[in-house]
């Protein structure tokens, strides 16, 4: 076993163990409690990041691989069996930095019985590690169960305002989601006969032996719209915002900013490159589905009054841009995808952790009550600004080059340009909300109850404990923006070889001549107009 | 005088020495009270059980893994049949007596009860639980099921003082008999036609002077003659008395009201021994006597399983009463049997994957209601069969240990990973895909969709805090007082929470036969 499959196994491991050793109440004393709780975050940013630049990009499938065959279900080819590829290296890597900031909030976040809520959000990071880490599908399912769990009981315990039942109606909606996907993989395990439940034996299988269409079609069905609740597709988005609202502000950026990619990565990774014909048949669905979730939540965003409930409904609208990528069918659309998972994790992420900055000097989440903080606090100013510019999806940073891509995989294809126009309008929407709540909540001056408010509880800059969580988030977030290859060339190659079926289909339908460029302008103009406004 | 002396060389006792133990076991636990003094002797006639039972699931298991009868072979001139089915069979009841009985030590010192006759009945009902399901022949089988039924009876209205235990002794007593007697019935209509098939219109290609009782006889018999209508009532007769037992709908009627009544280790038998020994009856029937009636059962059990399923968790949801609730989602869990039951019948041989995966789920079941029951036994409500959502607000914070106990096993009911019911879960799905069962594997999944309300909203008053409490509310009694000496229940607690955790992630010793 060499040391990086140590690494990877111990970025799962070391917060799982942790876990446990807070369940139990074993270290007694609060400095012990941190220090264990730095070791449980920091050691999976640490491992991600080392991964992720050893990874070889010219190295075909997984690196780093670790393996256990018999774990109990080895007769149905479940093994357990943790590797990263050009795909989950930059998502290993994203959840890593995600949760470090998520665990430095938590750990000075001064809540109630803490080392309860270290410990569940110690779970709930192994299980995003493991849910990026793990090749072998059951796990990858099994671990997103890990991660997932513990948000229904820290919202429960946790939470804001109407806790109780939003805990409730998150469990029932998300299980469903979590039992669909679960049915649409047992049904890959049960009707594929391949010796091991992971993409490359499962497609290997599927190449000697296809499935008939209408099975591939409905396990396709099964895996979209169980992974689609999970990341909140149009129709079945209502949970999130809600839900975001009410977790606490690690929980949000871990759930928000990792847990959710966990249906898009499904999607991307194996559901669409094991089944294309299916995917070919569901893009125009997809395609429909995600342009409610850019246009109708994209209104929906522009109404909302409180900061966080705006990024709430402000990263279902951007899970909209991921599900384009996937309908255009595509392996730039993959890849942009991909792309934008990493940006869109670190930036939304951000964006709650930001908006509990605001929330600690303001005392309030609304909208309305603020302004006036630019001057107070020009740090945090500086912060909140540059989370909504990442957010709209400016040059500068990774969501750029994300919805970029997507734009770009729309305008091949003559019978998506439609769709490209209408997605390009989420721009401006995305512009419209960003920049006004940055306006209302950093300029201006403020309403007289805050003022009162504010000499009462003088406003101090950021601290450098959120400094810290924050800036780590930035600094990646801005790595991503100037220098997108360190992403896109680990995705590239497996992204091509996965999606060759596509580029075929799609050259056999023709690319139309004229040049994506073109496109691109009108999408940024409309940015660059508003960009003065403010 | 031949035929007698095979007859006495058949008899073997030896192979059901595990049965014929635990039934002298019972009797000398009643004989302690008998000849001891009064007041300690039931303690001491309680402790004796749980150290009996032990030492002999202990053996059992050494003398199954030590000598690995894993060969089928018959004893009493194929009134029983014994293999590596027959031998988890028996660890599964041993166990689940063995708890019974540990959780009825604590319950019966709390609520003043006499322990030894109980702990007798537990144990002659398991020995009868054992019986039954390797008999090979309805008329032991019929023998071994009202034994077990006639134990049933006064273990559900064993709390006198109690009138709701009463109640539900009567009303377990009416519905058990006309479940007999609907079994009885369908048991006489296939002997009638089985033993003169020729005045029936029935055929029979084959030796004549067969003992029309016999599963294996009838097994050919029923194949030859599938679409006899006498047959098909006989069959549906019997699955409807089996399916009684397992509260399966429309038979699940009596489920909330006996399970509400019966003390809380009754109920706990009732809900893994007794739905258990149905399951594995059924399976023997369907996998034996009644398979050559497969396409006629198909249909009906699918239908008796979506319907269960439904019933089951919807009726669920709107109870306040924990153990009506509970009853209800245990029939919700019978209908998920059933799924594998239906599975097991299409996939051919008799040791196929569907028996190990509903033998998996069994155990898993059986951890988990275990843990929920153990925690339910220690809580000092005012009245035994009422336990309100309310008397678990908080419990986490009351006592760490209770309260995990009970999250893990409703959790691991709920089929949440990584517990191990949500193996047994992704088992279930995985079969009913193989065997093409879209429309039950539909069912499930709303099934299960349908159970997170109410598993979650008494998980959510364990952990989180509790409601404000208005000047108007009349005081409750906390019913958690005094309850930091758990004895012997506490390693059995935790045993349970890790053996419900590792099952979740490790399957080892089952891995093979999946």
């Amino acid at each position: 076993m060499s040391m990086t499959s140590i690494l990877l196994l111990g970025s799962i491991a070391v917060p799982f163990l942790a876990s446990i050793l807070l369940f139990c109440g074993l270290p007694r004393s609060e400095s012990f409690l941190h220090r264990i709780a730095y070791l449980a975050f920091g050691f999976p940013f640490v491992a991600g990041i080392i991964l992720f630049f050893k990874f070889d990009p010219s190295c075909p499938g997984y690196c780093f691989e670790f393996l256990i065959e018999r774990m109990g279900l080895h007769q149905l080819g479940i093994t357990f069996h943790l590797g990263l590829n050009g795909v989950s290296s930059p998502l290993f890597a994203m959840a890593g930095i995600v949760g470090l900031g998520a665990g430095i909030a938590a750990i000075h976040s001064g809540a109630d019985r803490l080392r309860l809520y270290l410990a569940l959000l110690a779970l709930m990071q192994s299980g995003l590690m493991g849910l990026f880490a793990s090749v072998d599908l059951f796990f990858y399912y099994l671990f997103h169960e890990f991660a997932l769990i513990p948000t229904f009981i820290m919202i429960g315990i946790w939470g804001g305002r109407d806790r109780r039942s939003i805990s409730l109606e998150i469990t029932i909606y998300l299980t469903l989601g979590a039992l669909v996907s679960l049915c649409g993989l047992v049904a890959l395990n049960a009707m594929v006969d391949s010796p091991k439940f992971d993409f490359p034996s499962l497609s290997a299988a599927l190449a000697q032996t296809s499935l008939s269409a209408t099975s591939s079609s409905t396990i396709f069905g099964l895996l979209l719209f169980g992974f689609g609740i999970l990341v909140a597709l149009f129709p079945f988005h209502t949970w999130a915002p809600r839900g975001y609202n009410a977790a606490p502000t690690s929980v949000s950026m871990l759930h928000a900013g990792v847990l959710k990619k966990f249906g898009l990565y499904g999607l991307i990774q194996i559901a669409a490159p094991l089944l294309p014909e299916a995917a070919m048949d569901w893009s125009q669905i997809i395609l429909w589905l995600a342009l409610g979730n850019v246009i109708v939540v994209g209104f929906v965003t522009l109404a909302q009054d409180n900061l966080k409930s705006m990024v709430g409904y402000g990263s279902v609208m951007h899970m909209g841009y991921c599900f384009l990528g996937i309908g255009a069918c595509s392996a730039l659309g993959a890849g942009s995808a991909v792309m934008l998972m990493c940006a869109h994790g670190l930036s939304v992420a951000l964006m709650f952790l930001v908006g509990q900055f605001v929330y600690r000097r303001t005392g309030t989440y609304e909208m309305g009550e603020m302004g006036g903080l630019a001057t107070r606090t020009p740090v945090l100013a500086c912060f909140l600004v540059a989370a909504t510019l990442a957010t709209i999806g400016l040059p500068g940073f990774g969501n750029f080059w994300g919805e970029f891509g997507v734009f770009l995989s729309l305008g091949e294809l003559a019978g998506n340009r439609f769709f490209l126009g209408l997605a390009a309008l989420g721009i401006i929407i995305s512009a419209i909300f960003g920049l006004r709540a940055v306006a209302r909540v950093l300029y201006g001056s403020p309403s007289e109850e805050f003022s009162k408010h504010l000499e009462k509880n003088p406003a101090k800059d950021l601290s450098r404990v959120e400094l810290l969580s924050s800036g780590v988030i930035l600094a990646a977030l801005t790595l991503i923006g100037l220098f997108p290859s360190l992403i896109s060339e680990r995705i590239d190659r497996e992204i091509e070889t996965r999606y060759e079926f596509f580029q075929e289909a799609q050259s056999s339908i023709g690319r139309p001549s004229c040049c994506p460029v073109e496109g691109e302008e009108k999408e940024n103009s409309p940015i660059e107009q508003l960009n003065l406004q403010p | 005088m031949e035929s007698y002396l095979q007859f006495s060389k058949d008899n073997l006792w030896i192979e059901i020495w595990p049965e014929l133990t635990l039934a002298l076991g019972a009797m000398v636990v009643l004989g302690l009270d008998l000849f001891g003094r009064r007041s300690p002797g039931s303690v001491r006639a309680g402790s004796f059980a749980i150290f009996f039972q032990f030492l002999l699931l202990i053996v059992h298991l050494l003398d199954y893994l030590l000598w690995h009868h894993t060969f089928d072979r018959e004893s009493f001139s194929g009134m029983l049949a014994h293999g590596i089915q027959g031998d988890v069979i028996r660890t599964f009841f041993l166990l689940s007596s063995l708890l019974v009985s540990i959780l009825a030590h604590r319950h019966n010192a709390v609520r003043n009860l006499r322990c030894s006759e109980f702990h007798h009945l537990t144990m002659l009902a398991t020995a009868g639980l054992m019986i039954l399901c390797q008999s090979q022949n309805f008329v032991l089988f019929f023998v071994a099921l009202e034994t077990v039924a006639l134990c049933f009876y006064p273990l559900v209205a064993y709390n006198r003082e109690c009138p709701k235990s009463l109640e539900g002794g009567i009303k377990y007593l009416i519905f058990g008999a006309l479940s007999s007697t609907l079994l009885l019935f369908g048991v006489v209509l296939l002997y009638g036609v089985g033993s003169n098939p020729a005045e029936w219109g029935a055929t029979w290609n084959g030796p004549a002077g067969q003992d029309a009782l016999s599963f294996s006889y009838l097994a050919e018999f029923l194949a030859q003659n599938a679409d006899h209508p006498m047959l098909r009532a006989g069959v549906v007769l019997i699955i409807s008395g089996i399916a009684f037992k397992v509260g399966a709908a429309p038979f699940q009627i009596w489920v909330p009201d006996v399970y509400h009544g019966a003390p809380m280790p009754v109920t706990a038998f009732l809900s893994v021994s007794s739905k258990a020994a149905g399951f594995f009856v059924l399976l023997i029937l369907v996998n034996g006597p009644l398979l050559g009636m497969q396409s006629f059962l198909l249909p009906l059990l699918g239908f008796v399983a979506t319907f269960t399923i439904f019933f089951g968790n919807l009726a669920a949801c709107a109870q306040r009463n924990l153990k009506r609730m509970l009853g209800l989602s245990g029939v919700a869990h019978a209908g998920y049997l059933l799924v594998a039951v239906m599975a097991s019948m299409i996939l051919p041989g008799e040791s196929d994957r569907a028996v190990w995966v509903l033998f998996f789920y069994l155990f898993t079941y059986m951890l988990a209601s275990f843990a929920v029951f153990g925690v339910m036994c220690v809580a000092r409500t005012e009245d035994d069969a009422e336990h309100e959502f309310s008397d678990y607000e908080n419990l986490a914070k009351k006592s760490p240990l209770l309260g995990i106990s009970l999250v893990v096993g409703i959790a691991s009911l709920a089929g949440i990973p990584p517990f191990a019911g949500f193996i047994g879960k992704v088992l279930l799905m995985s079969v009913a895909f193989e065997t093409e069962l879209y429309f039950s594997l539909g069912a499930m999944i709303i099934g299960v969709v349908i159970s997170i309300y109410y598993y979650f909203g008494w998980i959510r008053e364990i952990c989180f805090h509790p409601r404000p409490v208005f000047e108007d509310d009349e005081p409750k009694k906390d019913a958690w007082e005094k309850v930091d000496d758990l004895g012997l229940l506490k390693p059995v607690l935790i045993a349970l929470v890790v053996s419900s955790l590792v099952l979740g992630i490790w399957q080892g010793p089952f891995g093979d036969a999946f």
